[in-house]
């Protein structure tokens, strides 16, 4: 049985790609063949962050357009066998492509993968519901912001008029040291708002920035970090195993922030 | 100088904020969801007082009026608290609001 999970968030700029990157590279690591979709046509970037800006040949319109097979398209991963992308276009707009098209794309490449996971532009329109229609169960990416999280709900919303029945909860950026402080709206907060089951929780940490710079998903250092090893539990609880979540607070309930606590009447 | 940084060390702005952060997404969300804008939420509520003034006189001031979310379902809340029951259905529109 293959799954085709879209990852989305309404918002830009709350780690969609990132998320899309480092599950994928850790599923492979998992020993599951995966196939990574740009849904981004204008604005491609996964590629980026896999570190294959290289090595893009053909896109997924060359492919519609009968000038490749899918599989000269797909850019392998020389680190990870198991882990293959399907670019964007670059040049093209939004509007080069359409759902249907989208949904062929998938249909060509659902028996050879367990996982395909489509990376889906920001926002609600044409490029969203091309990303949205091929898929059977979506990660909802949201940070601890306002807008992050109403535009999250809005687009739960959407994916249920979808008849998307599966749909899970990524909390991204979560800073323990202001939460504690009540000045950051909580996991809990947003679970009890957003009404989804949760699938992970990622610290914000600078390291998630080293990775993208470098090309090369957290999941595949040698030695985990930190928040390497939260994508990796997220894509073990995709697997179905029942992984404890990381404990951000606990590392931040040191003595020196009880007291500054205490100070500031937090 | 050191008053300064005493009174920065203790300041009280964006305490809780995050709480704020809370109620005030609560809300929206339960507004996004239900898609109704703030004007016909309040022609809403301007109907329903009116309808309900003929029956019971209300009292204006403890009246409350909200959307509210929880698990993805979406219920209008009112809590119109009664002064006293009308003897008969009065004819003309609300008295209060």
């Amino acid at each position: 049985m293959n799954r085709i999970i879209v990852v989305t968030s309404g918002k830009g700029g709350v780690g969609k790609t990132t998320t899309t990157a480092n599950l994928g590279a850790a599923l492979a690591r998992l020993g599951k063949k995966v196939v990574l979709i740009d849904a981004d046509f204008g604005l491609r970037n996964l590629d980026l962050l896999l570190g294959l800006e290289q090595r893009i040949v053909y896109t997924a319109i060359d492919v519609l357009a009968d000038e490749c097979t899918i599989d000269k398209a797909l850019v392998k991963d020389k680190r990870l066998p198991n882990l293959v992308l399907l670019p964007a276009a670059q040049n093209r707009s939004k509007d080069a492509i359409n759902a249907e098209q989208m949904q062929s794309l998938v249909e060509q490449l659902k028996d050879k993968f367990d996982y395909i996971i489509i990376d889906c532009p920001a926002g609600i329109e044409a490029g969203f519901r091309n990303a949205v229609a091929p898929a059977q169960e979506a990660i909802i990416v949201t940070t601890p912001e306002m807008s992050a999280v109403r535009d999250a709900d809005r687009v739960i919303g959407l994916l249920e008029a979808e008849d998307i029945g599966k749909i899970s909860l990524i909390v991204n950026r979560l800073r323990p040291e202001m939460v504690q402080l009540n000045q950051m709206i909580s996991v809990e907060d947003i679970l009890d708002l957003l009404a989804v089951p949760l699938i992970g929780i990622l610290p914000d940490d600078q390291k998630i920035i080293i990775s993208t710079n470098k090309g090369e998903p957290l999941v595949m250092e040698e030695k985990l970090s930190v928040p390497g090893l939260a994508f990796q539990n997220i894509a073990r609880r995709l697997e179905g195993q029942d992984i404890p979540f990381l404990d951000f607070m606990a590392a931040h309930n040191t003595l020196l922030n009880r007291i500054r606590r205490r100070l500031l009447g937090g | 100088m050191i008053l300064e940084l005493i009174e920065r060390l203790f300041s009280r702005s964006g305490k809780n904020s995050g709480e704020d952060a809370r109620r005030r997404l609560k809300l929206v969300i339960a507004n996004d969801r239900s898609g109704l804008s703030p004007e016909m939420m309040e022609e809403m509520r301007r109907e329903i007082v009116e309808v309900v003034s003929r029956y019971v006189e209300i009292d204006p001031g403890e009246m409350e009026f909200s959307l509210e979310s929880d698990q993805r379902m979406t219920a209008l809340i009112a809590n119109l608290p009664v002064r006293r029951v009308r003897r008969t259905k009065a004819k003309s529109e609300a008295q209060e609001s």
